[in-house]
């Protein structure tokens, strides 16, 4: 392992040894004071950004062209290390609310993100095959965390079932490829494909078989069944984190292989992805009117926002827009991750033990016993509808305008659609929450209630300087 | 290679990784499930091999060792959740497994 390779990883390194050692240290930390371990693993995601934070603007190559150090990585990795600070301080007081504080929480999320920063830096297949099961693997045991709780339970194996599943197309997927071009490096694919060596045929399918596996880790329409009962039963504090960790890490994957190793292809793929990107966006809006839980509710829209952002790769084989597309992509996955996280904090501070307190009913005069809290949930609900002045009508700009240059006019149109039926279900619970009566019970939580206010601020304040957050998001390019 | 042409080792995990998704698909038990999964995780170990010797490249057979220790990893927790849901549940019938819906 030389310099180079080290610099390479070197957030990835830290924040993995760190993680280890949390695991030990633990075991030190008395029963009733497990707060300490979630400081600590706090510090250790701050350290760890810092770090990465340090290599903005670095591009290299390390341990023989396996991983790559880019812009696009480091953008994504503080993204993700940010969801990970989120998910700690959202999780801290709920766990111990729920009976359910164990010291290994704080490391499996760490390992988790761990696999996910791999993710945004693979440049081989096999790393990211290895990222995908180092992200997933502790997300599994994460959804089962309220063991002997049977919800919990189902929610575990269910992920873990259709999880497996999903993996190994994208292994098999894999050696597809493999098969068509002699290489598993992404780069070493679009040469082959560049030069006119590989078998497209079989690429074409090793392709579709790893789009299928991401699809259900992204929860894309027809794959997304596992996600609401997944997001309902697994602990809340685990289902905001999966809900923004996985899908960004999901989506970093896909936008570097089909950007980087797929181009060739792209006349094939995109009609594909264009029609896949409509149907998550119809199904998952359309569903999430039925629903009277809010856990489900909030699964359906992030199967919706999933389409949104799949909208934007309909422009990954156009050179001259891919860039834009990418940029696009991940200004809307910080929106979401930012949206979602203040929503997520606000379920959490309603929810009460054995799964009281989440029917959208539970939530009627929230005005009343709690005005600020109801104001911050009123934000998330037009940002996640995109409507002025949030972060989600920016990001939906971004995307929309990408969607029309790239020349799917159809595809613009039934976005804007949706999020027309999308403003039902997000508008209801405003009324539900302003109008109704009702007595809902809140816990004051430090960390939570700050997760939540501060989300709430982000959310309403980059909108009106979106072009810096947007400028840094366009430095997040692959070189 | 000789006598078999590899087109028959690819053929073999195509038809592996079907029987797979059947098998994932069709069947109710999670334990027969997760062993549908582990065929499907083979055929891709199948079709490495032998892609890896048609291209003359080892990376193929790099991979499959990546496989296994994952698919290792994977049965931990896997059989860890179903013989916890079993201990809830009494059942590992993904039918009975219910609770959540609508």
């Amino acid at each position: 392992m030389n310099q180079a390779d080290f610099q390479t990883l070197l957030p990835v390194i830290v924040l993995t040894v760190w993680a280890a050692l949390l695991l030990i240290v633990d075991l030190f930390i008395d029963k009733e004071k497990k707060g300490i371990t979630a400081i600590l693993a706090a510090v250790g995601l701050a350290l760890t950004m810092g770090i990465s934070l340090s290599q903005t603007g670095q591009t290299s190559l390390g341990f023989s062209e396996m991983v790559v150090l880019d812009g696009f990585s480091t953008f994504v990795s503080i993204l993700l290390l940010f969801s990970g600070l989120m998910g700690i301080s959202i999780a801290y007081g709920y766990l111990k609310r729920m009976g359910i504080e164990r010291g290994e929480y704080y490391s499996l999320i760490l390992f988790s993100i761990v696999g996910m920063m791999l993710m945004t830096q693979a440049a081989d297949l096999i790393v990211v095959f290895i990222a995908l099961e180092l992200l997933s693997i502790p997300l599994y045991v994460l959804a089962a965390f309220a063991n002997t709780n049977a919800s919990s339970e189902e929610s575990g194996i269910k992920y873990f079932l259709l999880g497996a599943f999903s993996g190994s197309f994208v292994v098999y997927g894999i050696a597809l490829v493999f098969g068509a071009t002699g290489t598993t490096a992404i780069a070493g694919i679009a040469a082959t494909a560049a030069a006119g060596t590989a078998n497209v045929p079989l690429m074409l399918a090793g392709s579709a078989l790893i789009l299928v596996g991401f699809g259900f880790k992204v929860a894309a329409v027809p794959f997304q069944m596992w996600t609401p009962d997944v997001y309902q039963g697994a602990p809340t504090s685990v289902t905001a984190f999966m809900a923004a960790g996985a899908k960004i890490a999901g989506f970093a994957a896909l936008m570097r292989v089909f950007s980087t190793a797929f181009p060739s292809i792209a006349t094939d793929l995109t009609p594909v992805l264009a029609v896949l990107a409509a149907l998550t966006m119809i199904v998952g809006n359309v569903a999430a009117i039925a629903q009277k839980n809010i856990k489900r509710m909030l699964a359906y829209s992030s199967i919706a926002h999933a389409g949104y952002i799949l909208m934007a790769f309909v422009a990954f084989g156009n050179p001259a827009l891919v860039d834009d597309a990418i940029s696009a992509a991940i200004f809307y996955l910080v929106a979401y991750a930012v949206t979602n996280f203040g929503s997520w904090a606000i379920v959490i501070s309603l929810e009460e033990k054995e799964g009281k307190g989440l029917a959208l009913d539970d939530y009627a005069g929230l005005w009343r016993s709690n005005p600020l809290m109801a104001v911050a949930m009123a934000v998330f609900m037009l940002s996640l509808t995109g409507i002025p002045p949030t972060l989600g009508l920016i990001g939906k700009i971004y995307l929309f305008r990408v969607v029309v240059e790239g020349g799917f006019i159809w595809l613009a149109i039934i976005g804007v659609l949706t999020s027309l039926i999308s403003a039902f279900y997000y508008l209801r619970l405003i009324v539900i929450m302003f109008m109704k009566d009702g007595e809902p019970k809140t816990t004051p939580e430090g960390w939570l209630d700050l997760t939540w206010g501060a989300m709430a601020i982000a959310t309403v304040v980059f909108s009106f300087i979106p072009m810096s957050l947007f400028a840094w998001a366009s430095e997040a390019l692959m070189k | 290679m000789e006598g078999v042409s590899v087109n028959y080792y690819i053929g073999l995990s195509a038809i592996l990784f079907i029987i797979g998704v059947l098998g994932v698909l069709v069947r109710r038990n999670a334990l027969v499930i997760f062993m549908s999964i582990e065929l499907m995780l083979n055929a891709a170990n199948l079709a490495f091999v032998a892609f890896s010797s048609v291209n003359n490249s080892l990376d193929g057979q790099i991979f499959v060792f990546f496989i296994m220790t994952v698919a290792a990893a994977e049965v931990a927790v896997g059989l860890a959740l179903i013989v916890a849901i079993f201990r809830t549940k009494k059942s590992i019938d993904v039918d009975q497994i219910n609770l959540l819906k609508g």
